[in-house]
């Protein structure tokens, strides 16, 4: 029970009037949160209703319109083949698990250094970390394309996935190293001094004791990572540049651009790219809501 | 074991006094540092952050002072893309009123985006603490956190749809006569119908972390306040305020970084529409690099993206330093 709740209960009025002015209070606040509810629900309903009509009632009657429902898959099944969307979910998770995976080992280790090595300019370097948490995105776009076509163009980095891969994981090394090594930090010295008296290795200590004892954490900045990049339209945009490889948030856009009107085709879409959030979002929602105020820094 | 270390400060004293020399000392391990695992484990970040963060930073400052065709320096401009830059009602126009551009665009988001974001998640953080669905209201408020830019921005072209069909705020305007509004054809409206859509996306940021700032002040203290006659006003303004005033900054601060960095939304929502009335500058930056080829330019509005984070940069490492983020 929550501070104000009891406050509420605890100063119960007296008098019938005081009863009154309590339960109109009271009646107050249910309204209020009801229609905060609508206002944050509704939207989202809207839209998933509406990827579920066929195409003909959706352009003759509104989705509310609910004594009218004949509900089809038909939408999704041509968002999936006809528009390409089944590719472009894959495409998102060729590009999502390494972009989470390679930053998050490159995050610990570096966070292990930061919090439990010795070596000179520590702290100075780790807030050269912390300052390089607010560089934009924008000011790498221009050189690393440029070195990308000047100094590799055998590569071709920017027609696979290896541009949309480092791009993403460099960029999520400042946060990853700032939150992990914050967690790190906290972990008992005596346990990480235990060990080395015992004569494990940095190597050692790190994958037996420090992965393990911070798996929540690990977890916490792994989905938020996963999620990051999953839901990314901007570093998509600028570094892949092959279409048969555009991630989801790229189709809904080329979707949105051809067809803007067509709703059934960009309703549906659009789930296919919040399916996946969302089942995280419901089935992870204390290591969800964990990561996300974490990253509030980023 | 003893006491678990809470705080920054705290973990490094307790580290001080048993850990570090004196431990290392006693099991006659090395004082210096092992340079071999040392570069092992940060070899990989340093690598990854010197070339794709430090190096093209200064590159592109230093582009921004180029010409930059295809993105290598082939004529010094000196200041020149930066007076363009300004010069540019496009980016900046404080000659009418109200002014416009990319710029005035981001300050008009930084001003109503980032209170409104606060004072609704702070009303339904306190309001919501009532009830005993808090939990559940929550969660709805926060699913758009979840949800990427680019469907943010289908759901809402939906609702916002000038077709009465199809728009439920136009038919809902329809059912009481009003005629359909382009909320977003329209360059007088479509700045705040686009800012309506980010407070939409945030408000259940700002609802979880201040929920758990007013719920970290003691019962004891709100309970004794009202025994003495205060009232629910005063409690709000006077007490619960006062002390959620720090998370308050925290989430300021990240509310204006959101605000700089604003692009996807904008990009999928009206492309910077219509005309150019909805752009931002970071949508000016993706647009003069990358679809008119203005590499020097582009890279001049990237330095203005990096310059107006500095500040907010110099915030975090000082809050760093004194130990207050842990």
């Amino acid at each position: 029970m929550s501070v104000l709740a009891e406050g509420m209960a605890g100063s119960r009025p007296r008098t019938p009037a005081g009863r009154a002015v309590a339960a109109l209070n009271r009646t107050v606040i249910h309204v209020f949160l009801a229609f905060v509810g609508l206002l944050w629900l509704v939207p989202t309903i809207g839209l998933l209703v509406t990827s579920f009509r066929p195409r003909s009632d959706i352009q003759s009657t509104g989705w509310w319109d609910i004594f009218n429902l004949h509900l089809t898959l038909e939408n999704y099944s041509q968002v999936l083949q006809a528009q390409g969307m089944l590719q472009a979910f894959l495409n998102t998770v060729f590009i999502a698990v390494p972009s989470t995976l390679l930053p998050l080992g490159i995050c610990a280790m570096a966070a292990y250094a930061f919090s439990w090595m010795r070596f000179p300019f520590r702290d100075t370097l780790f807030l050269i970390v912390v300052g390089l948490l607010m560089v934009p995105v924008q000011v790498a776009f221009i050189p690393v394309l440029t070195g990308m076509r000047e100094l590799l163009p055998d590569l071709q980095l920017t027609r696979g996935y290896g541009a949309v891969w480092l791009a993403h994981t460099a960029f999520a090394l400042p946060f990853g190293i700032f939150l992990l090594r914050n967690f790190f930090i906290t972990l008992p010295p005596d346990m990480i001094e235990a060990a080395r008296i015992d004569g494990a290795s940095d190597v050692r200590i790190f994958r037996m004791i420090v992965v393990p004892v911070s798996v929540p954490a690990i977890a916490a900045y792994g989905i938020f990572q996963f999620l990051w990049v999953w839901n990314d339209l901007l570093m998509a945009l600028v570094f892949v540049q092959d279409s048969s490889k555009f991630p989801m948030t790229r189709a809904i856009q080329n979707l949105l651009s051809q067809y803007g009107t067509e709703w059934h085709l960009l309703a549906a879409g659009a789930f296919l790219v919040m399916i996946v959030p969302l089942i995280v979002f419901f089935s992870l929602q204390r290591y969800f809501v964990q990561g996300l105020l974490a990253g509030s820094i980023k | 074991m003893g006491v678990a270390p809470q705080g920054l400060e705290l973990t490094r004293d307790y580290r001080s006094l048993t850990g570090g020399k004196t431990a290392a000392r006693r099991a006659g391990g090395p004082e210096s540092p092992k340079w071999g695992a040392t570069i092992l484990f940060l070899a990989p970040a340093t690598l990854l952050l010197l070339v794709f963060l430090v190096y093209p930073a200064v590159y592109t400052v230093l582009l921004s002072f180029n010409r930059g065709r295809n993105g290598i320096f082939n004529e010094w401009v000196g200041l020149d893309n930066y007076a363009r830059l300004f010069a540019d009602p496009d980016f900046l126009n404080l000659g009418t009123f109200p002014p416009s551009g990319a710029l005035w665009n981001n300050v008009l988001w930084l001003v109503f985006y980032v209170s409104i974001v606060i004072s609704l998640g702070l009303i339904i953080a306190v309001v919501a603490a009532r009830v005993r669905y808090e939990a559940l209201l929550k969660a709805i408020v926060f699913i758009p956190m979840a949800i990427a830019a680019t469907a943010l921005a289908v759901i809402w072209k939906f609702v916002y749809s000038p077709d009465a069909n199809i728009g439920l705020i136009n038919a809902l305007l329809g059912a009481v006569g009003i005629a359909p509004i382009p909320w977003l054809g329209d360059q007088g409206i479509v700045n705040f119908a686009l800012i309506a859509v980010g407070i939409w996306g945030s408000v259940g940021f700002a609802t979880v972390i201040l929920s758990a700032a007013v719920k970290s002040i003691p019962a004891e203290v709100i309970e004794s306040a009202r025994v003495e006659g205060a009232t629910e006003r005063q409690i709000f303004f006077r007490m619960i305020l006062p002390m959620v005033s720090l998370p308050i900054s925290v989430l300021a601060v990240t509310l204006v970084v959101n605000v700089i960095k604003l692009f996807d939304l904008i990009y999928v929502m009206t492309a910077g529409g219509p005309g150019k009335a909805s752009q931002v500058i970071a949508f000016t930056m993706f647009q003069q690099a990358f679809e008119a080829g203005q590499y020097g330019y582009g890279s001049a509005v990237a330095v203005v993206m990096l310059v107006l984070l500095i500040p907010i940069m110099i915030f975090n490492v000082r809050r760093f330093r004194t130990g207050s983020v842990t």
